[in-house]
């Protein structure tokens, strides 16, 4: 079969094949790319050797070092873990009132709070804190419960109406009319005039009739104006937010079947400095608010 | 075009080759490397050469050394790619991240560079200013130093390995690794201050990417520089390649011209008649083992020492130099046809040279004007999309912006923040409290600084979707403004 030749035009030897008249010329490739391709052979069994690789029956080989991805993930938890414990001690150490004066601390906890409300808080808050129909918004000014750091703190740490927890934020309106304290029309009027506080109805006929009823029957928590009672957790009846709807067959719903909701006391699940850093977040998104009283001096 | 096969000969030129020429010598499917001595030469492009290798060099090593003034919150070496903080220094020019379009600028330059460069003098490239042939011909002089020229270096390589050998040796690749970490070494300091490093390595307190890029690079030169040499233009590098494509006949190219030359044969042999003497000088001073006289190929990269080798035997043999000389095809032609030889010069400068020249300088020109104009002071406005916007408890709406105020002077300055439209709304930021809000903020922002701050716009109970917009106003003497136009969110009806 060999019938190497000297090409003339290319003065290149051929391969020795002809296809119908077509030659193929030798031309060699370099040794040393041969020998780069042993030794990416070499490289080939050394790294299956040294990482786990094969996969056998029940398991694979687990590599001389006993390297996994998941012992890399847990190295680098680890060691972001470490990164984070001075800032975490220091807000352990912090009291929540004395954050503030921390401007530095304060901006690392919020951040923290932000990664911890997508984890636990979203599924009813809302990925922006905006709450819905019956869950709160967290971004705007109006507090059930008190918008101060250390409100919010002892709210998300004994929760609200959480079964389990002696200091938990609990307080229960009654259903007026499913539980015939008022009648029908009583409730209708009620409504009126918890509308015409926030100027969603004209103080009509019907709003004056009911607020005899209210002087009556919700002054003890919501107040004689209406401006709600954080001690029981009233809602302000006047401004413009509602809770749970402000039309008037969403009213005269909260008046006959009251609405009692529900928020696990975080302080059983999370530790007390994730909870502070929650806080710090919720605090920030907009509507958070001064101390009430000068901040206590911690002892 | 001239294309080439990978034995180099083009393929348009398909005359039958000198008798005089063997067959290569055959190594079955592979093919193992020939060692290469390139002779010592003297001449007009090999000072060239001396002269541009110098320059390369001088600019390698000496340019992270330079220093330059840019006040006290800035770096003070001139030219700095600060990984770290996001910034690329040169001389009086600093790069934010979001400016990586005037790199971009420069590689397309670059791109555009070579090809202008190939399209005036062929493979200058290559011959001259690449780090691969600078190096090489680095090696190839330390070669020169420990082992002497060719012949001494051709009776050593085929001496026994006796001890002697092995010292000369081992102290010659000693000296090839110390330029290679010294090559590494000097790649570093353009990343970070040049006198803190150096005083750093030599203390072991370097930080480990640097002397672990220092180990990758000095090992890739030692490898590529100190022995594969010329294997990398021929076989790894894509640029020979590209500019056989891209070579013509109006290409300059190192060309023997054999019309002149053939038949060659020792100076009064009997086959002796043309100027070529076959004294093998050209191929002998090949840094990449060539004989021109077969034409143009692949490996020859221009470097002309050929040229140089030939014109001194033409000067004792008393014939006109530019045996083996600088030519296009064109002119090779026109010369066989019994033409004078057209000058460089000239050859240089056609169209295509000329509107390479054209888009090069246009894309430079465009770069310096984007440069000289560009402001250094910025904004940017993100704004809170969940929730889009907030009803207050007096029904006020409320929106949340996250505005970057950006100072790319390399001092402190004063600035103000206003809000542009709405003539009800207010602004307060996440540091104040709502009670300062109003229609401008002020702050002072570093030097150098980009400075994010959450701000909340309010607008009265009943104000409907519409355009806002922020102004960033610098209140020192040197003054400035920039705004952004954005948008306020409210419910529809203004509910």
């Amino acid at each position: 079969m060999s019938d190497k030749r000297i090409d003339e035009a290319t003065n290149t030897e051929t391969m020795g094949h002809e296809w119908d008249g077509i030659e193929e010329l030798n031309t060699p490739l370099p040794r040393w790319w041969l020998y780069t391709f042993y030794a990416c052979i070499a490289f080939a069994v050394g790294y299956a050797v040294v990482y786990p690789s094969i996969p056998l029956i029940h398991e694979g080989t687990h590599g001389s070092f006993g390297w996994t991805s998941r012992g890399e993930y847990a190295a680098e938890q680890k060691a972001e873990a470490a990164q984070r414990a001075p800032m975490l001690a220091a807000l352990a150490k912090t009291p929540i009132e004395d954050l503030p004066k921390n401007p530095d601390l304060m901006r690392q906890a919020v951040a923290g709070g932000r990664a911890a409300f997508k984890v636990n808080c979203v599924q009813c808050h809302g990925a922006g804190a905006a709450g819905s129909v019956g869950y709160p918004n967290l971004n705007d000014d109006d507090w059930l419960w008190g918008g101060s750091l250390t409100d919010i703190q002892q709210t998300l740490t004994h929760g609200i109406r959480y079964p389990g927890d002696d200091q938990t934020r609990t307080s229960l309106m009654p259903s007026f009319g499913h539980d015939k304290i008022l009648t029908p029309a009583q409730v209708q009027d009620a409504a009126s005039y918890v509308r015409s506080l926030s100027g969603l109805e004209p103080k009509g006929a019907a709003a004056q009739r009911g607020a005899d009823i209210f002087a009556v029957n919700c002054v003890a928590c919501h107040g004689p104006d209406g401006k709600g009672g954080r001690p029981f957790g009233a809602p302000n009846l006047t401004d413009r937010i509602w809770l749970y709807g402000g039309s008037r067959e969403q009213v005269v719903g909260s008046i006959t079947n009251a609405h009692a909701g529900v928020m696990p006391a975080w302080g059983q699940r999370l530790d007390p400095v994730t909870i502070k850093m929650l806080a710090a977040y919720v605090h920030s998104l907009g509507g958070g608010e001064a101390f009430a009283t000068p901040a206590p001096v911690a002892k | 075009m001239v294309s080439l096969n990978p034995q180099g000969q083009p393929k348009r030129k398909q005359r039958p080759l000198p008798s005089a020429l063997k067959p290569k010598p055959q190594n079955g499917l592979y093919e193992k490397k020939q060692p290469i001595f390139p002779r010592k030469i003297d001449g007009r492009f090999r000072r060239l050469k001396w002269g541009i290798m110098a320059a390369c060099l001088a600019v390698y090593y000496l340019t992270p050394w330079l220093r330059w003034n840019r006040g006290p919150y800035a770096p003070d070496q001139a030219v700095l790619i600060d990984l770290a903080h996001r910034r690329f220094y040169m001389f009086s020019i600093e790069i934010w991240p979001q400016e990586f379009y005037f790199v971009a600028g420069l590689l397309i330059m670059a791109g555009i560079g070579l090809f202008l460069v190939t399209s005036a003098v062929g493979r200058a490239w290559c011959g001259y200013a690449c780090p691969q042939t600078v190096w090489t011909d680095l090696f190839q002089h330390i070669d020169r130093w420990f082992d002497g020229d060719r012949n001494a270096q051709i009776r050593l390589s085929n001496a026994p390995w006796t001890a002697n050998k092995l010292a000369r040796r081992l102290a010659k690749w000693s000296i090839y690794l110390l330029v290679s970490v010294a090559t590494g070494g000097a790649w570093i300091f353009y990343f970070a201050d040049a006198p803190t490093l150096f005083h750093q390595l030599f203390t072991g307190t370097a930080p480990a990417i640097a002397t672990s890029t220092i180990a990758v690079l000095a090992a890739t030169t030692l490898w590529l520089g100190g022995f594969m040499r010329e294997q990398v233009c021929v076989y790894m590098c894509p640029w020979p390649r590209i500019q056989s494509a891209m070579l013509d006949e109006k290409s300059l190219i190192v060309t023997y011209k054999d019309w002149r030359g053939e038949p060659r044969g020792k100076l009064g042999g009997k086959a002796s008649g043309g100027d070529c003497i076959d004294c093998n000088l050209c191929a002998a001073v090949c840094p990449t083992g060539i004989d021109i006289r077969d034409g143009a190929q692949i490996g020859c990269i221009t470097c002309a020492l050929c040229i140089d080798a030939c014109d001194g035997v033409m000067a004792k043999t008393g014939r006109p130099r530019g045996l083996i000389d600088y030519a296009t095809l064109e002119d090779s032609d026109k010369e066989r046809a019994g033409a004078p030889p057209t000058p460089h010069a000239k050859l240089i400068w056609h169209a295509r040279t000329l509107i390479y020249l054209g888009l090069w300088s246009a894309i430079g020109c465009a770069l310096l004007f984007a440069l000289g104009t560009r402001e250094h002071l910025a904004i940017s406005v993100a704004k809170d999309r969940n929730p889009p916007f907030m009803l207050m408890s007096d029904g006020a709406i409320r929106n949340a912006y996250l505005v970057k105020w950006r100072n790319m002077e390399d001092r402190p300055r004063p600035m103000r923040l206003t809000l542009n439209g709405i003539p009800g709304a207010t602004m307060w930021s996440e540091e104040m409290g709502k009670a300062q809000a109003s229609r401008q903020l002020t702050r002072t922002i570093p030097a150098d600084q980009t400075e994010p701050l959450r701000i909340y716009v309010v607008a009265p109970a009943g104000t409907a979707q519409q355009p806002l917009g922020f102004i960033l106003t610098a209140t020192d003497t040197q003054g400035g403004s920039v705004h952004y136009d954005t948008r306020f969110d409210a419910p529809e009806g203004g509910q």
